[in-house]
């Protein structure tokens, strides 16, 4: 580990500067105007440009400005011996924004499209941005789109859901039910993390995207509150050694799936309406979406409109055209639903720059279909040598588990890695692994580990080792 | 005692009926109170999914001929006249032989030189395209077509892939003999275990790759087999302004002074918040005209008024046979900033 003095010039590759930083001697921190600016005679800048950032301290732009603001070794930082603004006047009332938002410092952290990955924006994915969140639970904002053929705010009042069979034995009493009638039921509250199976798709033959947000961000993770599919389906007689259910939704693409009638019982299957505390956002589903724990999202079925008890898988175009996992020898795997055990390191992670060397925590997340995660290893050396990741607790099944690694970078280059095992004692697989077994065409359920270059100037880059 | 109004009387008098037909199982009712018994029509009017074995096909019957008429209108603007086009969506037909139509398994999926995959090429069951296309399309109108209209639009899809014969009228009664013809019905495997439940739907009991927990040594080196090609670099936008500008890490290319993003013109963003890009793009055909067109043809030309007018009232012809719906609800000062707007070329920023 490289140690700093106190107040030791800081080793920042390219000249990046961080705020709040000791320097002995201004040319050590100054940029090319600045210095232009010294050799020109205007020796007060440093207190100058202070004084006009705290003015201006408004957004992004401010920010990107103050960080050039590094503290003078003889006096400190003028954010220190300074009064703030924010210390020395009045703030804002309560209900100043009646649904909070984020700080305006946060207007980077947003879902982002991949552009050119589709021609309509509502046929279409947003990613989560993976790389600047915490911990497991996805801000409902932040929750990744994924539509197909656009969403809609539906009216709770004017929501139904029906319940029927493919035959009308295999229901006895075909019922409907308002919002009002399913808020009435027995609920209970899970976290899960829910995953398109065409997660990492972009991927399958080479590096294809920058940041981790595009590569995984088809993935999140809220505590969704609803009832059990099962006290539905019995409050309708229905006949629960059929094997199947198929979920429809009530938007224009009438989103049909096959769900299995085991997870039914096993009440994992949840008609939900409240995500994270609130109601489902429309993106989400409002009013109503099924939730299938492990299962790919595109089985969540969302503004769910109608449950029918059936004895076949039906094919449906999401069965049949898409979400089928095309293999080497040219067939098609159907059925595909698992989301199978996987991880990936979020920091530093894809279009991120480490500042300098010294200490670092890898964060990332790991998750599977399968269960509760069991562990997570990360390699600093491209899968030579792993470390233990710690996990953060509870641990829970078939949700986002976050895991971290205590890290010194010596400034050399490196390939960072994270791989997941789950209670099952599955080991999440290489790159060469997979596509030894499907090849490359596969699009859907690419669950390979993960790997970041990191150069001798700090710039990560995605990379793939096999 | 109150009084019902007459209008309630009848509501009453059903909700009685359904009492007494539900009456022997409210008692065992755990829920009382919670949700009622679905009419007959209100099934009939959702329950209309099709499976594999046709089970939810309902009758009826269309020609190639009319649904090569059905495609021109309704179609041919997303999926071109072939169903070839891959412009807004990716191509329907194509891909697929008379061979192929013998033995149920389409050759070019096992070529990895072959570009792209048509839903022809993948598709086994005949069934999923005929619910599919009942319930989702048209893309911008969806369950507007009849039950006919999807037999002859399937039917002249089934004449493109050179499936069925110009003269072939599809209906429920020869489907399932046209489903022994689909190319690719021999293509699924369910040998995988991905399936979360145990029905017997899939074949295998454990997963396909088997990577072990080890922890030293566990290769001799670690090579790069990949990394971002050049024209990735930028496609996906800054990357300085994706990641948070404080914390561990920063964007790459986040310097003191990050430049700020430009704005974007205002009208663009009123374009953006009425819904014109639904249907428009900026400089490529959706479903109407790309703003780039129109101000092409109009160029030199005073037709602010006139452009303003269709706006509001809807029209077609000028660009194809797809409609322009009316935009009711846009105020007349924005219809006419946003065609002046279209007329000076569309400028995003």
């Amino acid at each position: 580990m490289q140690k700093h003095e106190e107040l030791s010039p800081i080793e920042t590759p390219e000249g990046l500067q961080k705020p709040g930083r000791i320097q002995k001697a201004p040319e050590n921190f100054l940029t090319p105007t600045d210095i232009e600016s010294v050799t020109k005679g205007r020796r007060n800048f440093l207190r100058g440009s202070f004084v006009a950032a705290v003015a201006a301290m408004t957004g992004r732009a401010a920010f990107a400005q103050n960080s050039g603001a590094l503290v003078d070794a003889g006096t400190g930082d003028p954010y220190i011996l300074q009064p703030q603004t924010w210390a020395t006047t009045l703030g804002k009332g309560v209900a100043t924004a009646p649904y909070g938002l984020p700080s305006k410092y946060e207007s980077d952290v947003i879902r982002r499209p991949s552009p050119g990955l589709t021609q309509t924006t509502q046929s279409s994915v947003s990613f989560s941005p993976l790389q600047s969140m915490f911990g497991t639970i996805t801000a409902s904002g932040l929750h990744f789109e994924r539509h197909h053929q656009g969403w809609y705010d539906i009216d709770p009042s004017q929501h139904r859901l029906m319940v029927n069979g493919s035959s009308p034995e295999f229901v006895k009493k075909p019922k409907v039910y308002t919002m009002d009638d399913i808020m009435r039921m027995p609920f209970v509250s899970r976290i899960h993390f829910i995953e398109c199976g065409a997660n990492t798709g972009m991927e399958w033959g080479n590096v294809a995207v920058p940041t981790v947000q595009y590569t995984h961000g088809m993935l999140s993770c809220s505590e969704f509150t609803g009832v059990p599919l099962r006290l539905l389906l019995e409050d309708c007689g229905a006949d629960m050694s059929k094997k199947y259910v198929l979920a429809e939704g009530a938007d224009g693409s009438a989103m049909t799936r096959t769900i299995p009638m085991e997870m039914v019982l096993n009440d994992e299957v949840l008609v939900a309406y409240g995500m994270n505390g609130e109601m489902m956002r429309p993106e989400n589903g409002y009013p109503l979406r099924l939730i299938v724990p492990g299962v790919q999202g595109v089985s969540w079925v969302k503004w769910l409109r109608r449950i029918e008890v059936g004895d076949q898988a039906y094919a449906t175009k999401d069965e049949a055209v898409h979400y089928i996992d095309l293999m080497p020898d040219g067939q098609h795997r159907q059925y595909t639903s698992i989301q199978e055990c996987k991880s990936v390191i979020c920091t530093p992670s894809g279009g991120q720059k480490l500042l300098e060397t010294g200490y670092y925590t890898i964060s990332g997340l790991a998750w599977s279909g399968r269960g509760k995660v069991k562990s997570v290893s990360v390699s600093t050396d491209g899968g030579i040598n792993w470390k233990q990741a710690k996990l953060e607790t509870p641990i829970q099944s078939k949700a986002l588990t976050r895991f971290s690694l205590p890290w010194n970078w010596d400034g050399k280059p490196v390939i960072l890695q994270s791989r997941a095992v789950d209670e099952t004692g599955y080991v999440q697989p290489s790159y060469g692994q997979l596509r030894a077994v499907r090849g490359t065409r596969s699009i859907y359920h690419n669950n390979a580990i993960q790997s970041w270059g990191v150069a001798e100037n700090g710039d990560v880059s995605n990379v793939q080792v096999l | 005692m109150f009084k019902f109004s007459k209008a309630m009387k009848p509501a009453i008098a059903i909700a009685l009926v359904q009492l007494f037909v539900s009456a022997p199982s409210i008692g065992a009712d755990k829920y009382q109170g919670v949700g009622r018994a679905a009419t007959p029509a209100e099934i009939q009017a959702w329950d209309i999914d099709v499976r594999p074995d046709f089970k939810g096909l309902p009758k009826g019957s269309g020609s190639v001929e009319k649904g090569q008429e059905i495609w021109e209108n309704k179609c041919a603007s997303c999926h071109g006249t072939f169903g070839e086009n891959n412009t807004v969506f990716t191509p329907l037909i194509g891909g697929t032989t008379k061979d192929d139509v013998k033995s149920g398994n389409v050759a070019n999926l096992k070529r990895t030189d072959y570009p792209g995959r048509t839903t022809i090429m993948k598709v086994s069951s005949l069934s999923t395209l005929w619910d599919y296309i009942h319930r989702a399309m048209p893309w911008n109108a969806p369950k507007s077509l009849s039950n006919d209209d999807v037999y002859a639009v399937l039917a002249y899809m089934l004449n493109l892939a050179e499936i069925v014969p110009d003269d072939f009228t599809l209906s429920d009664q020869n489907i399932k003999d046209v489903q022994k013809l689909m190319p690719n019905r021999n293509g699924m495997s369910r040998k995988h275990a991905m399936w979360p439940g145990k029905a017997g739907l899939v074949t295998a009991t454990s997963p396909d790759t088997k990577n072990s927990a080890c922890m030293t040594n566990c290769k001799p080196a670690a090579k790069v087999s990949s990394t971002l090609p050049d024209y990735a670099q930028t496609s996906h936008g800054e990357l300085a302004t994706q990641t948070r500008p404080f914390g561990q890490v920063r964007g790459q290319g986040a310097a003191a002074g990050a430049s700020a993003k430009p704005a974007k013109n205002p009208d663009y963003v009123l374009a953006e918040k009425s819904g014109c890009l639904t249907c428009h793009s900026i400089d490529q055909k959706i479903v109407g005209p790309s703003f780039k067109e129109v101000a092409e043809k109009y160029k030199g030309q005073d037709v602010t008024t006139k452009l303003v007018t269709k706006v509001k009232n809807g029209g077609t012809g000028v660009w194809g046979t797809i409609p322009m719906p009316p935009q009711a609800d846009l105020k007349d000062p924005d219809a006419e900033a946003l065609v002046k707007w279209i007329l000076s070329g569309a400028p995003t920023h």
